[in-house]
């Protein structure tokens, strides 16, 4: 039989002694054989196993959360497996009922193993340490330092304070150290499930907004100021918190000196107005450093160029005058954009194409850009004329131009070339509809708004878990003995409860400690005592049965 | 020193290392092959190996024998090959860290932004582990393995890997580049050194003959592949933290499901299952062994090919 302050463990831990395997009787008899084999280690094992083999798949089918343009792709060029990757959940892999069954088990497995061994480590918290056993000498470290019973109330100071707690069995004092490592092991399982917990619930109540901004525009924290919105179950809109932002200026850096990365970017800051409270101040946001406003925090995702096109009817009257996000297509931010003119001119107006920040020629004559930042800023658009299809009632990418029911008039096989127009440009549109104007050109920055109530939470438990974690593989746990044998020595050995490479060097340590304090005790420098330790402790070895081989 | 010329240093040094770690492979394998010839070692002796640790304790834990001696049992005493091996081992390393430091001064800032920094200084952690373990236990016979290893990564990085070293983008730029990359290659140097003595372990399981007699008994391999096994699991855990908490910095979120995101959770999944494992009647002994050498072959793939063919947020390869 272990002896009660044993951590409890499931039997199938090498620990443990080995159960005899009963055929289950009823039904009672069949639930608990059942529970049994879920909280085995066995069953941990094998759950921990599948559920790092079920979290391959996300990693290589795109995922709807953190890849959602991938799942589009992957649809469109597999239409015949649509059904397949749905059946499956394969674009929703962590959130799927295969892998949430995984770990749903895991965790009963969990707190099925980790409730008794509470309890039983509650109780083994405060009960004495175990009896001395018979014979040491066929314990580790086995040793005698001079001394007898008398000795032993010193003993047990000692070891008291190197932290263990002991007992008295007759001629001899039994100490146990290391109860932090079963402490330290339980907090661990559980905060994994307070992690899951707090993750799981609090994720409910946040909510991630993004918007596009042009330099010198702002919004207000509204639902509806969102070109893209997305929020836990539990979420109300009341709870947005109020306040308005303005991107002053997107500052940009690129590589200009090193040859072999010219253009690549340095930095983005991003310099905002934040009013909140009916307070404004400035601020900046950064790729690594989120700005925090009321509660949320604020990132800056991207940037681009967003170019200004005025465009004039037959007669002169300006119909259209605004900025337009064009979204970065490579790394000299070759940028693709569409503006759309439903109202103004005679016919639907519809523009396609690119803008080059450094325009250079290719030798096929089409242009390119040749780095990212506005040395030669070029602006070259394919026309459409005819219906953009915006009445229909479906809704439309304002990314994308519907050209079926159009008439290509510029660029492409049109017959005429694109419109290509540097800053300040006009040019006509073909077919007498008009001019064309390439203003000017700023940047824009997307910025997204995070509320997530579960962060400074999370951040705690994992300080727990990870502290925790040290404590349970990290703090030895022990046993040591001390027994007067009645011939003028005290006999010392320890034993170790699951891994403890350094327990010898313990039994060592305490052996001179002894030592040292009796002959401080006895006021003498006792040197045939230090001389017995000399050939006991250290790196000599006991002289007494051991049967450990030495080198 | 211009950065370019610095770089050129870099790379002279990195070639010599390798140059010099072959020469350690081949001083080891000589060594290895050499015992390997030798005659039977006397009997007492293997027993004694075998033996292990501690006796049988009276309280009725189980009657197993525990590493706490030394794992160089009466045997292991290296030949001199493996002492010339050692010797050239830390000589490699020397030029491999200088490289490694020239090739931080040349780009600016820490040599671990790239796959090829990532091989250049992740290769350098294992081997400093190796070397420094030295301080704590003779692994020597490990020498083998991590020579070799320290090869071939190191050849392959250069070869395939290797870019001038140019700026941070903006999403690097962040001290937790430095932790958190820094206690990954830290983590992969204590799963690089485990995975060697679970090799041997499972190796000597099979066939006890040769150079193999004078290696450390199987339990001894596997206690100490554990406690290794374990230090690397407490770095991989930080690393877990550490980049969540970045994520949370640069990406707006703490855990996504990235690529890269996804693979260290398996990583850190199958260690896990490693050390209940290691604890576990019947999965003790080879089948955890095996175990770690999962989680090990993961570490790799993570580093190779999620890098190269897998798409993410972590498109640092450089390449
Ligand atoms: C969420 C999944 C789990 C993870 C990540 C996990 C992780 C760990 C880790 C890292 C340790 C090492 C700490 C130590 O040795 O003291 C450990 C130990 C342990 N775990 Fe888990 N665990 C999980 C689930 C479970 C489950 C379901 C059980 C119950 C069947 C369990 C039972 C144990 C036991 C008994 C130990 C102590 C082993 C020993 O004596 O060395 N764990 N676990």
């Amino acid at each position: 039989m272990s002896p009660s302050s044993d951590p409890l463990r499931p039997g199938d831990h090498v620990d443990s002694a080995a159960a005899p395997s009963q055929p289950p009787l009823g039904v009672r008899g069949w639930a608990r054989f059942l529970w049994r084999q879920l909280t085995s280690m066995r069953t941990a094992i094998v759950l921990l196993l599948l559920l790092a083999v079920a979290a391959i798949p996300g990693s290589l089918v795109p995922q709807e959360s953190s890849d959602p343009n991938g799942v589009i792709q992957v649809r469109a060029d597999n239409p015949e497996l649509v059904w397949l990757y749905d059946a499956l959940s394969l674009h929703d892999v962590y959130s799927s009922p295969w892998f949430s069954a995984i770990y749903i088990l895991l965790f009963t497995s969990l707190v099925g193993c980790v409730v008794p061994r509470l309890a039983h480590h509650w109780k083994a918290m405060r009960a004495k340490p175990p009896r001395t056993p018979a014979r040491l000498s066929r314990l580790v470290g086995f040793q005698t330092v001079p001394g007898d019973a008398s000795d032993l109330d010193r003993a047990e100071r000692v070891l008291r304070r190197l932290g263990y707690r002991t007992a008295r069995y007759g001629e001899s004092v039994s100490a146990e150290r290391g109860y932090l490592r079963e402490t330290g092991n339980l907090l661990f399982h559980i905060s994994m499930l307070g992690l899951l917990l707090v993750i799981g619930l609090g994720s409910g109540f946040g909510y991630d907004g993004q918007r596009l901004l042009v330099e010198g525009r702002g919004f207000a924290n509204t639902l509806s100021s969102y070109d893209s919105f997305s929020s836990g179950q539990w979420f109300d809109e009341g709870s947005l918190e109020p306040f308005a932002v303005v991107l002053d200026d997107l500052e940009v850096e690129y590589e200009t000196e090193n040859r072999d990365a010219i253009g690549a970017p340095l930095d983005f800051t991003a310099l905002v107005s934040v009013t909140e409270d009916g307070a404004e101040r400035d601020a900046q946001i950064k790729v690594n450093e989120p700005l925090g406003v009321a509660g949320a925090d604020l990132y800056l995702i991207s940037n681009g160029y967003a170019p200004r096109v005025s465009v004039r009817d037959a007669s002169g009257e300006v119909v259209y005058d605004q900025y337009t996000p064009f979204l970065a297509q490579d790394d000299a931010m070759t940028s693709l954009g569409v503006i759309k003119l439903p109202d103004g001119l005679e016919e639907q107006l519809g523009l396609r194409g690119f803008f080059y920040p450094t325009a250079v020629p290719l030798d096929t004559g089409a242009l390119a850009s040749a780095y990212p930042d506005l040395a030669n800023p070029v602006l070259s658009l394919q026309a459409f004329a005819g219906d953009l299809g915006l009445d229909a009632g479906i809704p439309r990418s304002v990314y994308a131009l519907e050209t079926d029911e159009m008439t290509q008039i510029a660029g492409g096989d049109s017959g005429t070339d694109a419109l290509t127009l540097a800053p300040g440009q006009t040019i006509d549109i073909p077919g007498g509809l008009g001019t064309i104007t390439f203003e000017d050109v700023r940047r824009y920055g997307v910025i997204e708004v995070h509320v997530d109530h579960t962060q400074t939470p999370v951040f705690w438990i994992t300080v727990l878990l990870f502290a925790s974690l040290l404590a349970s593989l990290l703090v030895p746990r022990r046993r040591m003995w001390v027994k007067a044998v009645g011939d003028g020595r005290l006999e010392l050995a320890g034993l170790a409860r699951g891994e403890d490479p350094t327990l010898e060097r313990a039994v060592d340590d305490l052996a001179r400690r002894l030592v040292d304090e009796g002959s401080a005790a006895r006021g003498d420098d006792a040197p045939a005592a230090t001389d017995a330790v000399g050939a006991t402790a250290g790196e000599a070895r006991p002289a007494g049965p051991t049967d450990r081989p030495r080198e | 020193m211009p950065p370019a010329e610095l770089d050129a240093w870099s790379l002279l040094l990195v070639y010599s290392a390798m140059a010099v770690y072959t020469l350690a492979f081949v001083a080891y394998a000589v060594d290895v092959a050499r015992r390997s010839a030798a005659t039977a070692v006397p009997e007492e002796a293997r027993e004694l190996v075998g033996a292990g640790a501690s006796g049988a304790p009276a309280t009725g834990a189980p009657a197993r024998p525990t590493a706490s001696a030394p794992a160089t049992a009466p045997a292991g005493r290296p030949g001199r090959g493996a002492r010339i091996g050692f010797a050239l081992i830390v000589i490699a390393w020397a030029l491999h860290l200088g490289g490694a430091v020239m090739r931080g001064l040349a780009a600016g800032r820490v040599p671990w932004a790239n796959m090829y920094e990532f091989a250049l200084t992740g290769v350098a952690v294992i081997v400093g582990v190796f070397v420094l373990s030295r301080l704590w236990r003779d692994l020597n016979f490990l020498g083998v393995f991590i020579s070799g290893l320290a090869t071939v990564f190191l050849g392959v990085a250069t070869v395939n890997f290797y870019v001038t070293p140019t700026p941070l983008p903006p999403a690097l730029q962040s001290y937790w580049l430095v932790i958190h990359v820094f206690v990954a290659t830290l983590a992969t140097g204590f799963f690089a050194l485990g995975s060697g003595l679970s090799v041997l372990q499972l190796i000597k399981e099979r066939r006890s003959s040769g150079f193999l007699r004078a290696l450390p008994s199987t339990v001894q391999l596997e206690d100490l592949a554990y406690r290794v096994g374990v230090i690397g699991f407490i770095f991989w855990t930080f690393t877990l933290i550490a980049g969540a908490i970045w994520a949370e910095h640069a990406w707006g979120r703490y855990w996504g499901w990235d690529t890269k995101e996804v693979w260290t959770f398996v990583i850190w999944v199958i260690y896990a299952g490693y050390i209940h494992a290691r604890a576990t009647r019947g999965w003790r002994g080879s089948r955890s062994a095996w175990l770690q050498l999962v989680g090990f072959a993961a570490i790799i793939f993570n580093y190779s090919v999620v890098n190269l063919f897998f798409k993410g947020l972590h498109a640092y390869s450089g390449l």
